[in-house]
């Protein structure tokens, strides 16, 4: 590519091919240091028995891959996070049909329409924090509202939803589906806003309305705002991490563990420093997560080649 | 239009749905109204077990004052604002650039970098953990906004590159080439061409990340300790122990908590979405 300015020196010769890398550089310098290198300096700790302190190969052991053996083996806190990631990873996806329906009921156009859309979008703008706080007072045993509603109906929950073993989970999976709803909604709503109304006149000559139009019609022409919905989503229920820590702290007994919190517990609280253990928990989650990250690099790359010019 | 617009429907359907749209909605900010009313009410509300009626006294004003004056929340507050600011001017300055760079040259290797800043930005943050707390540990910035700032820069990168290439590649090249006809220097091109043309993007980025970082609690807790350099979602935690079963205090906390975002995104609604529905639409 270097055709322009041939009679310039060096520089101006190769500026094609200069430019670029000094325009990537400190963008490129930063993200390898705090992203690309810890990844596999995780790996590597994932390898060792460390508390932290000092210099890793001095103060950690070498234990190759008994960690995992540990993981796979012995730890039961281990599985129920990952059945709870599992249960995670399945109702988030909630989240995408609930958007879309919360989109169509939402696409008119009356007076003060705008104004209810970002009302409707409100809670993906809050803190995770807060939302976990929220639904926390939400939730109070005996004196929170969900316990005086479901107390109409004669369900007592004992110790409150999120105070019990059994419903805990489920309880914080509501409170994150709240603001990813609201984010697949926003998805939809533009999306919608962009359906070919040719389309929809053909679909309606050809007979068809209702469900039959939302399906054949409709869902095909939202398939962007669809993938992006899944991957969002997916991303952040193997992320959940925020609520779990404010409103349960991984308890009661364990059973609201994820490996994104069971991580940090293991690494990084009262329950001891152990970096190397806390690593491996990390390296699991992390090979989950490649398979989704694999697929949608997949996609965009097909998307990538149909648009090269 | 999908549904059928309403106006097409009887004139009863259209009184329905205008008095469903505000009932619906009442009952999604449930949660939130609730808490709204609990930061006004006195404590003596929740003492007596009234947590779900009205106050029995309008008590906004003094809770509102008490959580300035009687905790840290205003250093807290401050913090996440230093914390912030700088990321957002960091990282748009950066994704500026590497967008420029993979959008408008081609060369080997672009689109495997491009895609690692993309894979990069999706991984879980527990991978990083480690390392990055020892980095941090090592270059003497644990517990101080700047190790906080640095790596938010570090991560938002990949987002933010991600955004701000596609941007790019969806402007007319035609410019670029006419700028390059006229013998404008690369760099001059990115000033002055490119560069202008990007506002949108860069306002949309901007609100985004604000947001982002605002709420990051993760991090927060990770790479930083107390008062002195923690943001305020890792503050209001210990707000609350503070506080412990005072909820009139605690609820007004979390507002004044989120309250940041949440009117940036009601002064920047337009770019604040197009930022988040980039690429929803083909």
């Amino acid at each position: 590519m270097t055709t322009a300015s041939a009679d310039g020196g060096w520089l101006a010769r190769n500026r094609m091919t200069i430019t670029p890398i000094l325009f990537l550089l400190p963008g490129l310098l930063f993200f390898s240091v705090y992203v690309v290198f810890p990844i596999f300096q995780s790996f590597y700790i994932s390898t060792f028995e460390w508390n932290g302190l000092g210099e890793l190969e001095e103060q950690g052991r070498y234990v190759g891959l008994q960690n995992y053996h540990e993981l796979f083996y012995y730890d039961r806190n281990f599985e129920i996070s990952l059945w709870n990631n599992v249960r995670w990873l399945v109702l988030y996806l909630l989240a995408i049909p609930a958007g879309l329906f919360i989109a169509l009921f939402l696409n008119q156009t009356i007076v003060g329409i705008r104004v209810y859309k970002s009302l409707f979008f409100f809670p993906f703008v809050i803190s995770q924090v807060v939302v976990g706080l929220v639904f926390g007072w939400f939730y109070l045993p005996n004196d929170g509202l969900f316990d005086v509603l479901v107390g109409w109906f004669g369900i007592d929950i004992k110790g409150g939803v999120i105070g019990n073993p059994n419903t805990a989970t489920y309880g914080i999976i509501v409170a994150g589906l709240w603001p990813q709803t609201a984010y697949c909604m926003i998805l939809y709503l533009t999306g919608l806003n962009a359906v070919d109304p040719e389309q929809i006149e053909a679909g309606r000559l050809d007979g068809a309305k209702g469900w039959r139009m939302l399906w054949h019609v409709i869902l095909p022409q939202l398939r962007p705002a669809t993938f992006i919905a899944f991957v969002v989503t997916i991303i952040g229920a193997l992320r959940s991490f925020d609520l779990i820590s404010i409103m349960t702290n991984g308890g009661p007994f364990g059973s609201t563990r994820v490996l994104s919190f069971y991580m940090f517990e293991k690494a990084l609280s009262e329950y001891g420093f152990r970096m190397g253990y806390g690593s491996a928990i990390a390296v699991v989650l992390f090979l989950i997560m490649l398979i989704f990250i694999g697929y949608f690099l997949w996609q965009m790359y097909q998307d990538e080649k149909a648009l090269r010019r | 239009m999908f549904p059928t617009p309403i106006e097409k429907r009887s004139q009863s359907a259209q009184l329905t749905y205008q008095a469903m749209v505000p009932l619906v909605l009442i009952l999604w900010l449930l949660p939130l109204i609730a808490v709204a009313v609990f930061s006004i009410k006195p404590l003596a509300d929740f003492t007596q077990g009234n947590y779900w009626g009205l106050p029995s006294s309008f008590e906004g004003i003094n809770n509102y004052t008490r959580v300035f004056t009687d905790s840290p929340m205003p250093q807290y507050l401050w913090n996440s604002v230093l914390i912030t600011v700088p990321t957002v001017i960091g990282v748009v300055a950066l994704s500026c650039m590497t967008g420029f760079a993979l959008g408008i040259y081609r060369f080997r290797g672009n689109l495997l970098i491009f895609f690692m800043f993309i894979a990069g930005n999706f991984v879980p943050f527990q991978i990083l953990m480690v390392p990055v707390r020892d980095l941090t540990l090592g270059l003497g910035l644990y517990d101080t906004k700047a190790g906080l700032v640095l790596f938010h820069i570090a991560f938002q990168t990949g987002f933010c590159t991600l955004f701000m290439r596609n941007f790019i590649r969806a402007l007319p090249f035609e410019l670029i080439e006419a700028a390059r006809v006229e013998g404008v220097a690369e760099w001059r091109i990115f000033w002055y061409v490119v560069l202008p043309l990007m506002k949108p993007a860069i306002a949309a980025l901007a609100v985004l990340i604000f947001t982002f970082i605002w709420n990051d609690y993760f991090w927060a807790i990770v790479l930083t300790q107390g008062p002195d350099a923690q943001p305020v979602t890792a503050g209001i935690t210990s707000f609350n122990s503070q506080f412990i079963a005072q909820y009139h205090l605690m609820s007004a906390g979390s507002i004044v908590a989120a309250l940041p975002p949440v009117l940036m995104f009601f002064m920047m609604q337009r770019h604040f979405i197009a930022g988040l529905t980039l690429g929803a639409v083909k």
